[in-house]
């Protein structure tokens, strides 16, 4: 352990490398104004085996609403194989780690579909309003439920602003290795955690890649990642942002 | 509850000596009836047999503190996977169609002990209680030098068919 402590800076240190390297950080000018981005992968934001996740990395992502198509629904469809959730024929119910919400501005009349999931706030309402302790922040500034412990009490649906979170209501089976899910405990967008502990890119991420190439993902917290410099370039707008909750996800053109 | 549960497990395992005792030939056809737990892949477990009969719970208890809160997936240094779906890759049974059992099949490794002491057992409530059948290759694992390649790709095809209609407004 006192091993991985000590490698710690020098991990650090790898990463900014890489992420000056010419592997690191790909960003393709399509047109004006239509800019593709791709965070370092592997090496870039993987941790010495054992090591717990850091306060020092915040992961974040930034989405921007103009290059996401109506009609495309990658990162959902992405979210879902990847976790394992599915609607049950109970429309009601059914869970949504993610979901496209249709808005309009009134004024211009101009309408976009935008990619809403967990906004893993820093503030979060969902940790505070938790009786047991299952709704929790990880250092890294991941929103998770700890279904051993989570109840099923609802509360956090009810708190949080975003409708991000959903109960599930079904007996679940054969469900993928990395999303453990079952019925009377509540689940959210992961960020795909275990994902981005191996090092790989959030599914939804990595699915709009091929396609709109409208999120980036990163360390916030990183002045040289790319999302650092997106979000220092321009001030994203964040939904709802009069809560002051400090979401890790930004939205540009909204 | 969780103390219940290893007391449980405690109590069975020395019904297991018990059993071994009384039947002696170790092939479970005693006057005692004895779980049959079908046997692993791999070479050796995580920890000794013993120890695993006792104490499989609380390692698994350690484990998912360490997951969940604390991000660390993979094998602390000096230990083996202690990961629940390290214990279904390797104790995996397959039934009558080669694929392996679910814990609804009385043929699951697991089952076989926890049926025969009435433990009952809530992980595989929201953890798949066998692999998941392979994967199809998909070209891509998200990391990086996959990327770029896919991204240069759809650059080129961008190129090659002119201005993509999709980003026609709002730009
Ligand atoms: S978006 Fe909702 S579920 Fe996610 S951290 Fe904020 S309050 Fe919690
Ligand atoms: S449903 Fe679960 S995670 Fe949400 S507040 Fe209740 S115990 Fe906490």
């Amino acid at each position: 352990m006192s091993d991985a402590r000590d490698s710690r800076s020098d991990l650090a240190a790898d990463r900014r490398a890489l992420l000056r390297g010419a592997g690191g950080l790909l960003a393709v000018l399509l047109a004006p104004g239509v800019t593709l981005y791709a965070l370092g992968g592997t090496e870039a934001a993987a941790r010495a085996p054992g090591e717990a996740v850091s306060p020092k990395v915040r992961w974040g992502l930034l989405i921007d609403v103009n290059a996401c198509p109506a009609e495309c629904d990658a990162c959902v469809a992405a979210c879902r194989t990847e976790n394992g959730w599915a609607d049950t024929g109970h429309s009601a119910t059914d869970p949504h780690w993610i979901r496209k919400v249709s808005v309009r501005d009134p004024a211009s009349g101009a309408a976009r579909e935008v990619p809403v999931m967990c906004q893993h706030c820093a503030s979060a309402p969902c940790v505070d309003v938790c009786p047991t302790g299952a709704s929790f922040r990880r250092a890294d500034g991941i929103v998770l439920v700890d279904r051993h412990i989570c109840i099923g009490c609802r509360y956090c649906i009810m708190a949080c602003p975003y409708k991000a979170r959903t109960l599930v209501h079904e007996p679940v089976h054969d469900q993928t290795a990395d999303a453990p899910r079952g019925k009377g405990t509540v689940e959210g967008c992961t960020l795909c955690a275990p994902r981005i502990d191996a090092g790989r890119l959030p599914a939804c991420v990595e699915a709009c890649a091929a396609k709109g190439a409208a999120m980036l993902f990163g360390d916030l917290n990183d002045p040289n990642s790319a999302i650092a410099k997106a979000v220092a370039a321009r001030a994203p707008a964040r939904i709802r942002a009069d809560l002051r909750l400090d979401p890790g996800v930004g939205y540009r053109g909204l | 509850m969780i103390r219940a549960r290893a007391m449980a497990v405690a109590l069975l395992v020395s019904l297991i000596g018990a059993g071994s005792a009384i039947a002696g030939d170790g092939s479970g056809a005693g006057r005692t009836p004895r779980p049959n737990p079908p046997k692993a892949q791999g070479e050796a477990c995580v920890r000794d047999t013993d120890v695993m009969r006792r104490n499989h719970m609380t390692l698994l208890m350690h484990q998912r503190d360490d997951t969940v809160h604390r991000g660390v997936r993979t094998k602390n240094p000096g230990t083996k996977d202690l990961s629940l779906s390290g214990c279904i890759g390797c104790h995996a049974a397959p039934g009558a169609d080669g694929r392996p059992v679910s814990y609804a099949d009385p043929g699951h490794f697991c089952r076989a002990c926890h049926s025969y002491a009435a433990v009952s057992i809530d992980c595989f409530e929201c953890h798949a209680s066998r692999p998941a059948p392979a994967k199809t290759a998909s070209g891509s694992d998200g990391t990086m030098p996959d990327l770029a390649r896919d991204m240069a790709k759809d650059l080129s095809a961008y190129l090659d068919q002119g201005r993509d209609q999709t980003r026609e407004d709002g730009r």
